[in-house]
């Protein structure tokens, strides 16, 4: 009985393994093959390091993703905090509008940023209209940082809700009545109890702005981050090992991050509790 | 109750992070809906640049909506059942099955589209289909529907219900359809929303693995983009907003809360 039901199981959920085994496992080990079958060989997976171009493309897209990170963990949890904390006319259409953007594609976050800060954008707009001349910042690092802002908050604002709503305002009380100032509190009650959330949500940001590409593609800017340097040396330059090579790197990246956080997140989770 | 000043400055500041985000969706509607963008709204409102968009771009519409569908079929017959078994036999093997299933989330769009077009970008006829982009919706998809029904499962012991039925003679299969599907609905509603809004959004697979033929929405974005007129791109955004904002509120009303494993950008 059992064993036939087994069998059933085995059945149902070999499909997913199959397809997951066809499409995601064989063409991964032949990325890693083929990355390593180059000219130059083993080298393409250190090139990333010992090449001076790619490094400093690693290195900017590491430094952008980091600061992205910082800035969205700080803005989405001010207005993931306040909103799980207050209850107002509007709200729920509040929290409808912050998490519209979660399905927008990269190239359209890249043609909001367009929007805003373009040649014919609205802060340019403004900025001429009072005499300091038409301030336009898409095409440079600071439109890329806006782009991956834009398409990081909807993301991490939803986890900090859902983690604030956790939150003991009696500990708050508790910490107040003993003469701590809200900063105090913050630091020493909030941010503790957040810890998990802000480590996994951070997590996702980071890699998700390690492998954007849509954004950086539309704005087309010249800083090349890792991503549009692979697409280059693919389609463009047809190097396709390095390619490769820097795929692999990247996707290394990007898993380890969000594994790590995992761990993390599980063991501050299982201190707190 | 009262405000107090932390109030209005948090509320203050959650309005201006909130027009970051809507203000340039504001400004692309209407400048897909002006004459002349660069002149302003005094040039007059036409729908004449969604007529343009129709023209060029019609084709790119309709197979993000076959994709999206086909991509949403194949998620369900595959990952519905997988996420069942996982609830079902919670241990080492299936917690292996399950990382392994989840695990192209964790991988940069480009570098799964590299590996795909590495391996099967030989097979031409295969290559040139929309049933490449298609592997590559599924794979990205598959683990979101996973995820979703998976959750629901694990949430309330559906087991118990299993055996009962089968205490009163209901087979396998009948158990499977008759009492574990319905019981997983709200998983596989949010799941399937989430799969059709995100295959609909893809672009980072997409862009590298389309081929002429295969042009799907969101490429052709990119590509009015860099090469038309803004008003055209905008007027395309606007068509992209309105396939997309349905399903975005439904998955606000239906969708399971945890949003934190959504990548894609």
């Amino acid at each position: 009985m059992r064993g036939r039901e087994n069998r059933f199981l085995l059945l149902m959920v070999a499909p997913a393994i199959v397809v997951g085994a066809a499409f995601f496992l064989l063409p991964l080990a032949r990325l890693a093959v083929v990355g390593a079958t180059g000219k130059l060989g083993i080298a393409a997976y250190t090139a990333v390091v010992t090449n001076p171009q790619y490094f400093q493309a690693l290195a900017s897209t590491i430094v952008l993703s980091v600061t992205v990170t910082v800035a969205t963990l700080v803005i989405a949890g001010i207005a993931g905090v306040f909103l799980e904390r207050n209850h107002f006319l509007g709200r729920e259409a509040l929290i409808s509008m912050l998490t519209l953007p979660l399905a927008f594609p990269g190239v359209v976050v890249g043609f909001m940023v367009i929007m805003l800060a373009g040649r014919t954008g609205l802060i340019g707009e403004i900025t001429s209209t009072f005499g300091a001349g038409r301030l336009v910042f898409a095409y440079s690092i600071a439109g890329l940082f806006t782009g991956y802002i834009y398409f990081s908050i909807p993301r991490v604002i939803l986890t900090i809700m859902a983690a604030a709503e956790k939150l003991d305002p009696a500990l708050e009380e508790a910490a107040r009545s003993l003469g701590a100032n809200p900063w105090r509190v913050i630091v020493d009650v909030i941010l503790p109890a957040l810890k998990p959330a802000l480590i996994a949500s951070g997590a996702i940001c980071f890699a998700t702005s390690m492998g954007a590409f849509g954004t950086a593609f539309t704005l087309a800017t010249d800083i090349k981050v890792l991503p549009i340097v692979i697409y280059t040396e693919f389609t463009l330059l047809a190097n396709i090992a390095l390619a490769a090579a820097l795929s692999m790197v990247l996707g290394i990246i990007t898993w380890a991050t969000l594994a790590l956080s995992r761990v993390a997140a599980g063991a501050t989770a299982a201190a707190a509790g | 109750m009262r405000r107090t000043p932390y109030f209005w400055l948090q509320l203050a500041f959650t309005l201006l992070v909130c027009s970051f985000l809507l203000v340039p969706v504001f400004m692309s509607i209407v400048a897909g809906l002006t004459e002349n963008f660069f002149v302003g709204v005094k040039s007059g409102f036409t729908t004449r640049w969604i007529g343009v968009v129709w023209e060029l771009y019609a084709p790119t519409i309709f197979r993000s909506m076959y994709i999206a569908l086909a991509t949403l079929a194949v998620t369900l017959v595959v990952g519905v059942p997988a996420a069942y078994v996982l609830a079902k036999r919670p241990g080492m093997a299936t917690r292996l099955i399950e990382e392994f299933l989840v695990l192209p989330v964790a991988i940069p769009g480009l570098a799964i589209a590299l590996a795909l077009i590495i391996t099967y970008g030989g097979f031409r006829d295969f290559r040139t289909s929309w049933g490449f982009i298609l592997v590559g919706h599924v794979l990205y998809t598959l683990p979101f529907m996973v995820r979703s029904v998976l959750a629901v499962l694990s949430s309330f012991n559906f087991q118990v219900l299993e055996e009962s039925a089968a205490s009163l003679g209901a087979g396998f299969w009948r158990r499977f359809f008759g009492i574990v599907l319905p019981n997983a609905r709200s998983g596989i509603v949010a799941g399937a929303l989430t799969v059709v809004t995100l295959s609909i959004g893809e672009f980072n697979l997409t862009w590298m693995m389309h081929t002429p033929e295969t042009m799907t929405l969101p490429v052709g974005l990119a590509d009015s983009y860099a090469s038309m007129r803004l008003e055209i791109g905008s007027a395309y955004t606007l068509v992209f907003f309105i396939m997309i904002t349905p399903l975005l509120v439904a998955l606000q009303r239906y969708g399971v809360q945890s949003t934190r494993t959504r990548k894609g950008a």
